[in-house]
């Protein structure tokens, strides 16, 4: 016990100002003024992968650690879309997930919020439209409120995407 | 090269009365390709089984444009052989691939499950993606053709267009998966999946369970098959790594040198040394952070959140630190064929000696806390055991099996450069617990830190990549990598062009996800969570 106390208070507080960006001043201060004013304080958020190399998993796990602390912001992981106000879609979707996909945003009260998450998802990226396998970007089997691009986005980026959706 | 051919497997094949013909355009030859009758198929894979051999890999292609009539006159292409291939690998006699020509009109072959468990799911795939009959195949439910694929489909046959939509077979969509079950009265399942509760991949686990224990456990996956091996097709090598790189995200060092080694083989040129140690870096940096990563999800599904927050932060600072040196947090487009598209300067060099070694240092620390702590360990020992004897039949690979008994390492056995130089040391386990898995994953980051240290400090001077030249149409190449999960093979051939005509690999969560199910007997369902995290097998990797 005396050794997880000592590593916490030699770890310190971790959690920083989310990094300014180019297109977007993304602050903290306004990720959680819009949580709190049209959430009434809690996003629910509900991840999917619909076909992904697990790069951007990787990178929506990094959105969680302490540095970005998603959590204080009020966003907060659900393991059901029943609970979810936001789905976050990653992948190409493939043929064989299209209906999973689909089931998912239909189990899913309003407003029914999607982020598409990396390029897979925007534009199926390196594996291709044009492949027997996959039924197609995240947007043509459901309705996409906000692309975030890279591959994998960084957390910052996925961040961003996630306020860009819920500012009116 | 500078390898003699090896001959070991070829002869042991001669004594048992099998005739067998080495390929000449198959490379390289210390990983030879022998061709031998279709009547032996099966006889080899027993007698491979004897000789204490471990099952690599069964897969197919068909053969290339540039396989048909050496006369011109243009064959057909339906008229061109289909083959079956197999890789088997010895501790001390490195890896071999058999090879048997198929009529292409009614494939088939004789199955091999018989003597190695881990091929059934493999030969599903050929007889899925090929419409190959494994004859005798214990299990010949289809694998990655989901229900409602229209059935003649054949994805990786010359005449199935690939690049079109594929529709679904309306009358086969209400179809369900024929999973296994059970009669009595007091087992009830729970189907969990494809779409899971946490931020993981899709897959779907159909458990039988007794009360609170599990019976049995069945993964049904194929739901992120993405088409990779036909996407490959007709890419340049250059642009196919990018691809390579992306068959499981988490691994794309190792799945991208795996790609580019069988390349470079195929084409007879190796890498620069300096290039070689550089991929050696990314790879043992790729290790320590997956590892890092995992051992905080285990202690996560224990409800130890002190351990997944730590070891996030450290799995946040490699991140940070490759996106500053390299370019990419996760290590994506740095290895190509010929050698690796980033150099690291004195002064990156520094930065990843520091670190490396205060991660594994601060790994250390929070591994004591970690050993001392009741409240984890409890849950960890014991749990999901997979004996040795299982783990030897189905050939478990990387830390899974590492924990059971089974320590197949490529970087010793091939030892491909840079690891010719440097001494693995081999964490050796065999309790085959939750515990023993997380116990050979603290033990790999340290030795990871160790090699990490050793290749900056012995990084030779030159260039990082020889120009890519492509090898004639018809040469393949092999190669076997030991990446953070275990040993990816992945084979290449060229055609026309230099455009890549076939690629197959083989990720090591193939042969895992059978350690899975088999751990998961007699646990607790709540156990699973924990159980899966301990292996971490990759759907994605799988799937293709």
């Amino acid at each position: 016990m005396l050794g997880i106390l000592r590593t916490i208070f030699r770890t310190g507080c971790k959690p920083e100002q989310l990094a300014e960006s180019n297109q977007l001043e993304a602050s903290d201060q306004r990720l959680e003024a819009a949580i709190r004013k049209r959430f009434n304080g809690s996003l629910a958020i509900r991840q999917v992968d619909a076909g992904s190399c697990n790069g951007c998993e990787l990178e929506i796990h990094a959105s969680n650690n302490c540095y970005y602390d998603l959590e204080r912001f009020g966003c907060h992981f659900v393991a059901s879309p029943r609970h979810a106000d936001m789905l976050l879609v990653t992948g190409p979707v493939t043929r064989n997930m299209a209906t999973a996909l689909q089931m998912t945003f239909d189990a899913m009260p309003a407003p029914k919020l999607v982020v598409a998450v990396g390029d897979c998802a925007a534009n199926c990226g390196v594996f291709g439209k044009d492949n027997y396998a996959i039924a197609g970007t995240v947007s043509d089997i459901i309705p996409v409120d906000i692309t975030v691009h890279g591959c994998p986005p960084t957390p910052t980026d996925i961040i961003r995407g996630i306020l860009k959706a819920i500012e009116p | 090269m500078r390898f003699v051919v090896n001959t070991w497997f070829a002869e042991r094949l001669a004594d048992h009365g099998i005739h067998s013909r080495f390929l000449e355009d198959h490379h390289p030859v210390h990983m030879p390709c022998l061709e031998i009758r279709r009547l032996d198929w099966a006889q080899a894979a027993e007698l491979a089984r004897r000789m204490e051999m471990r099952l690599v890999a069964v897969w197919a292609a068909e053969a290339g444009l540039h396989d048909a009539s050496p006369t011109g006159s243009a064959s057909p292409a339906n008229e061109l052989p289909l083959y079956a291939y197999m890789a088997f690998a010895h501790p001390e006699h490195r890896h071999a691939l058999l090879r048997t020509e198929l009529n292409p009109d009614e494939p088939a072959v004789h199955s091999i499950s018989d003597h190695f468990i881990a091929a059934c799911r493999m030969e599903r795939s050929m007889q899925d993606m090929f419409g190959i009959t494994m004859t005798n195949i214990p299990d010949p439910r289809p694998w990655l053709k989901h229900e409602h694929w229209p059935l003649a489909v054949q994805p990786l046959r010359r005449d199935f267009a690939a690049n079109e939509p594929m529709p679904s077979d309306a009358a086969r969509l209400h179809i369900d998966y024929p999973y296994v079950q059970s009669p009595s009265a007091g087992v009830y399942e729970i189907p969990v999946g494809p779409v899971h509760a946490g931020i993981i991949e899709p897959g779907h686990f159909r458990f039988l369970a007794v009360g609170e224990q599990v019976l049995n456990m069945e993964a049904r996956l194929g739901y992120v098959h993405k088409g990779i091996e036909r996407a490959m097709q007709g890419r340049t090598a250059t642009d196919g790594v990018k691809l390579a790189g992306r068959v499981s995200g988490d691994s794309t060092v190792a799945h991208a040198w795996a790609f580019s080694q069988a390349c470079e083989y195929a084409a007879q040129k190796p890498p620069p040394l300096r290039a070689s140690f550089i991929r050696g870096v990314l790879c043992e940096r790729e290790r320590m952070a997956n590892h890092i990563g995992d051992i905080g999800a285990v202690c996560n599904d224990a409800a130890f959140i002190f351990m997944h927050a730590q070891m996030q932060r450290l799995r946040e600072d490699m991140a940070r630190l490759h996106a500053t040196i390299f370019g990419h947090r996760l290590l994506m487009n740095l290895v190509i064929p010929g050698g690796v598209s980033r150099d690291i300067d004195a002064a990156d060099l520094d930065a990843l000696f520091a670190q490396t070694r205060n991660i594994a240092a601060e790994v250390e620390q929070l591994r004591a806390i970690y050993a001392d702590h009741p409240s984890i360990q409890e849950r960890v020992i014991g749990s999901g055991v997979v004996s040795v004897q299982d783990a030897l039949d189905i050939g478990l690979l990387g830390y899974a099996g590492r924990a059971s008994g089974n320590y197949p390492d490529e970087r010793i056995e091939e030892a491909y450069p840079p690891y010719d130089s440097l001494k693995i040391r081999v964490a050796q386990g065999h309790m085959g617990d939750v515990a023993t898995r997380v116990w050979v994953r603290f033990e790999e980051i340290a030795d990871s830190a160790r090699l990490i240290g050793d290749l900056l400090e012995g990084l030779p001077s030159g260039d990082i990549a020889n120009p890519w030249k492509a090898p004639e149409a018809g040469v393949s190449g092999f190669a076997a990598i030991e990446g953070w999960r275990g040993e990816i093979a992945a084979w290449v051939r060229f055609g026309e062009g230099g455009l890549v005509d076939r690629y197959f690999v083989r990720d090591p969560s193939v042969i895992n996800w059978l350690g899975l199910e088999l751990a998961v007997r007699d646990v607790p369902v709540p156990d699973f969570p924990l159980n899966n995290k301990s292996f971490n097998c990759s759907y994605a990797g799988n799937d293709l």
